[in-house]
């Protein structure tokens, strides 16, 4: 359904990289609640961030078990895939 | 990676402060059978199981662990709330608050501060699964024990809902094991450790071998 699908290590490196973008601009807006770019930045990153995280779940298996439904398996995907420490 | 939900698993609204009560409570946070000892090993010992479901249901109890910290730490919380001097001196909660005020800090319910040497992690799944058995079932003992002397249901009702936890903990931890040990070779049933004498076991792929 998508052309040009990224690797599973290349989407791998654009979650991480989003993912840290959320939680230093996390740390940040706690600290700065009224700054509108900061805001809008986050805002973005979040948006990146579902993508991917549905884009993984759908063709790699689940990271989150919110995204465990994406790719329609019957089976329980969760416990199966590869645990980040193996 | 962790991220955080800003809300409890089981909801907390304690309206009457009681001293007494919170010291015994807080035992469930840092002490010998608590939530942290709890988080901890699963969450160190989930690193040297034999197969992922393994893995998998240490990881998961694991975080909920971290919940559940989260919930007795909010009841002590609530439970020490706006006391008078007077209550604190009568209660007994005194030499608490003179170390800690009103803040959350993981002890027993006895003063024993928390200490790693609550629990294990053996690197031994056979090992470590049993411990983690019996480890559900000090906790539920002790649930059992805080009900026995807990009187107000605001306190009663998230105790009743975290005791119920244990034993679904103890149920999954049963049937990981069972899981483990039908990996196992049947002539030699508990004589090695299956994650460090056949560690090829470990990064096995396919979840069907039969």
């Amino acid at each position: 359904m998508n052309e040009c699908k990224k690797s599973k290590e290349a989407l791998m490196h654009t979650i991480n990289e989003i993912s840290f973008a959320v939680n230093d601009m996390t740390l940040y807006l706690d600290t700065h609640p009224e700054d509108k770019k900061a805001m809008e930045f986050l805002r973005c990153k979040l948006q990146e961030r579902k993508e991917a995280m549905k884009e993984y779940a759908r063709y790699y298996g689940p990271l989150t078990i919110d995204t465990v439904d994406e790719n329609g398996s019957c089976f329980w995907n969760w416990v199966m895939q590869p645990w980040p420490w193996e | 990676m962790w991220n955080y939900e800003k809300r409890l698993q089981y909801p907390v609204n304690i309206k009457t402060p009681n001293a007494k009560t919170a010291q015994f409570i807080m035992s469930q946070y840092g002490g010998p059978d608590g939530e942290a000892a709890a988080s901890m090993r699963y969450l160190s010992q989930r690193f040297t199981m034999p197969n992922r479901v393994a893995m998998g249901t240490l990881n998961d109890i694991g975080t909920e662990e971290l919940a559940h910290m989260e919930i007795i730490a909010t009841i002590v919380h609530q439970l020490t709330r706006n006391l008078s001097m007077e209550e604190i001196e009568n209660s007994g909660l005194g030499p608490y608050y003179i170390d800690h005020t009103d803040a959350i800090w993981p002890q027993a319910a006895g003063g024993i501060p928390f200490n790693a040497c609550e629990f294990q992690s053996k690197g031994d799944p056979i090992t470590d699964l049993f411990e983690n058995m019996a480890a559900e079932q000090k906790a539920r003992s002790t649930y059992d024990n805080i009900l026995r002397v807990v009187k107000d249901p605001d306190v009663a009702d998230p105790i009743r809902f975290l005791r119920a936890r244990e034993v679904v903990h103890f149920q999954r931890f049963g049937e990981t094991l069972r899981f483990v040990q039908e990996e196992l070779d049947s002539r030699n049933f508990y004589a090695f450790n299956p994650s460090f004498d056949m560690p090829a076991k470990c990064s096995c792929d396919c979840p069907c071998r039969k």
